[in-house]
């Protein structure tokens, strides 16, 4: 059966993949007659009582504003809202995941360059290293939703509104698994990589940049998976309270709103594929650098 | 601790020194008085070198031998200025190991190749001169030269991770004498070598010296390897790690596999053995 299937994958990835996502999908329909059914047989009650159990499964999964909607509801608002839309449409998911990207990026460049700047003050200057680790580590224990509202409430106070705050945000979160991942990696040169530096009389510059650094590259990306998707988190929860400027998280938050279960999911959906293709980018960035320097990538 | 019986070393004769004691020649490169290097742990300090005496001369190669913990390494580092003594002077090229540090006059070949994975071969050839300055027409022409003097002409765009071991090290031999040092300090560059590799990591080495006249330092703890290579044993001993025996070597200048076999090398050994021996009957 699998041998008849191989040429789904040449590698063997596809098919579990594809069994994964048939599981999920066959619970879900269970789950949405479970969730739905109340609703369901409370109108059927009013019209016929004497409605059939099919009547009754098709019910729950096409109501209008289903508790859990059904997956094809999703797949055909997904559509809809993408596909069948200009992308410079308002109503366009593809406009919103635009602007969440963007918020995203710019996040996730300065959040990358100031933990990769942090890093190298740390491992350089020991007085860094005692006075600014506890404070990076206390900075991330706060709840990203209670620093949101204030950071997007005062920069707006003094008229900075739109990107800017939410790349600030996902740059708050996303710095933190950079400085870690980098204090670790750019210590990890063993003693006699460290010794042949000083047998060539290397100044700390050299050392840095032709040892630490390319010692550091794996550690980096490591990091950089986590910092881009949490950067992408940052981003969503910096949309929440701007209400309706846009973006996948102001999406979200118009349809609890006006209980669109649908909308939500579609949105939810979207960050999910978005999320998924910028962490992709990083592992090919990942392997196209390995590979051009020595890994058995 | 019982008292050392240390007078022994001291009134060893110490070739290349006149009979005040200071160097007779002037070709003496490193120059060791009365070193000593003591480390400070926490429970108890710990005396690593004591009472080391020891002149080196141009175009000598002297191997230091002697089991775990005897300081052997230890002593290397101090002249590469990798480790500070607490006691005594030493000189390398007449000034401090620092000051030759600094003028980057020598090259150490590590146990371990010490390559850096993310440089291909001549790369890794390259990095000495990278950050000596040397423009990249010359580094490339080095890294060609001495990666040829090693037979490892072809390789230059693989990674270290696609060599043996002992291409590896040949890799780290290559780097070292690329920028022309003088001196080469080589800590058990064979140690974790296979028997058969270790053989014909050898028999370059040898060539390579006959062909270069560096004056080298090689620590080991192969008797054979010892006999093989040096002008000069120096025979330590641990707890402390002090010199217990100093032998010139009766071998010819040119040197094969087979001389091992030779009766002057296996007097040679039999006299490290009993060095080595002697050194150990101190625990």
């Amino acid at each position: 059966m699998t041998a008849a299937l191989g040429f789904l994958s040449p590698k063997g990835r596809v098919l579990p993949i594809f069994t994964v996502l048939a599981i999920i999908i066959v619970l879900w329909y269970a789950l949405a007659i479970a969730l739905n059914y109340n609703r369901v047989s409370e109108q059927l009650e009013q019209v016929d009582p004497g409605y059939s159990i099919s009547e009754l499964i098709q019910g729950t999964w096409n109501m209008e504003r289903p508790v859990l909607p059904a997956p094809d509801q999703i797949a055909v608002d997904l559509w809809n809202s993408t596909a069948a839309l200009k992308v410079t449409s308002k109503r366009s998911l593809v406009y919103h995941a635009y602007i969440t990207a963007s918020a995203t990026l710019v996040g996730f460049a300065f959040g990358t360059l100031l933990g990769i700047l942090l890093a190298a003050g740390i491992v350089h200057v020991r007085t860094l290293d005692r006075s600014l680790m506890p404070w990076i580590i206390a900075s991330q224990t706060i709840p990203i939703l209670a620093i949101a509202p204030m950071i997007i409430v005062i920069l707006a106070s003094v008229g900075v509104t739109g990107l800017v705050p939410k790349a600030i945000i996902s740059m708050y979160l996303c710095f933190f698994p950079v400085t870690i991942g980098m204090v670790k990696g750019l210590r990890s040169p063993d003693p006699q990589q460290m010794d042949l530096m000083r047998t060539y009389n290397a100044s700390r510059w050299q050392i840095f940049w032709k040892l630490r650094v390319p010692a550091s590259i794996p550690f980096l990306f490591a990091s950089l998976k986590v910092a881009i998707a949490i950067s992408l988190v940052g981003a969503i929860v910096g949309e929440l309270p701007t209400g309706a400027e846009g973006g996948l998280g102001s999406r979200m938050l118009a349809g609890s709103y006006y209980g669109q279960m649908v909308q939500i999911w579609s949105a939810l959906v979207l960050a999910a594929i978005l999320g998924m293709t910028l962490v992709y980018s990083i592992a090919g960035i990942e392997w196209a650098t390995l590979r051009r320097t020595g890994g058995r990538a | 601790m019982p008292s050392e019986p240390t007078a022994k070393v001291v009134d060893l004769p110490i070739r290349g020194r006149g009979p005040d004691g200071k160097a007779a020649s002037s070709d003496v490169i490193i120059d060791i008085r009365d070193l000593g290097l003591t480390f400070q742990t926490a429970d108890a300090p710990v005396v690593a070198l004591r009472n080391i005496n020891l002149a080196i001369r141009s175009g000598e190669f002297v191997s230091l031998i002697g089991p775990s913990g005897c300081g052997k390494t230890t002593l290397m580092r101090i002249v590469a200025d990798l480790e500070q003594p607490t006691e005594g002077t030493i000189t390398v090229n007449g000034v401090s190991p620092r000051e030759a540090r600094l003028k980057r006059s020598y090259g150490y070949i590590f146990q371990a190749a010490a390559l850096y994975p993310w440089r291909n071969v001549r790369r890794n050839v390259e990095l000495p001169h990278e950050i000596m300055g040397v423009p990249k027409e010359e580094r490339e022409a080095r890294a060609k030269r001495y990666l040829e003097l090693v037979g490892l002409n072809g390789f230059e765009r693989k990674f270290p991770w696609q060599l043996s071991g002992g291409m590896q090290q040949r890799v780290s031999i290559a780097r070292a004498l690329s920028f022309d040092p003088h001196l080469l300090l080589m800590d058990e560059p064979f140690g974790a070598l296979d028997e058969i590799t270790r053989d014909r990591m050898n028999e370059e080495l040898l060539q390579i010296w006959e062909k270069t006249r560096k004056t080298v330092i090689f620590v080991t703890h192969s008797i054979d390897e010892a006999v093989l290579l040096s002008t000069r044993i120096v025979v330590m001993s641990a707890r402390p790690g002090r010199i217990v025996d100093v032998i010139d070597s009766t071998l010819p200048h040119h040197r094969t596999l087979e001389t091992r076999e030779t009766p002057a090398a296996i007097e040679l050994a039999h006299r490290v053995r009993e060095g080595l021996k002697a050194g150990h009957s101190y625990d």
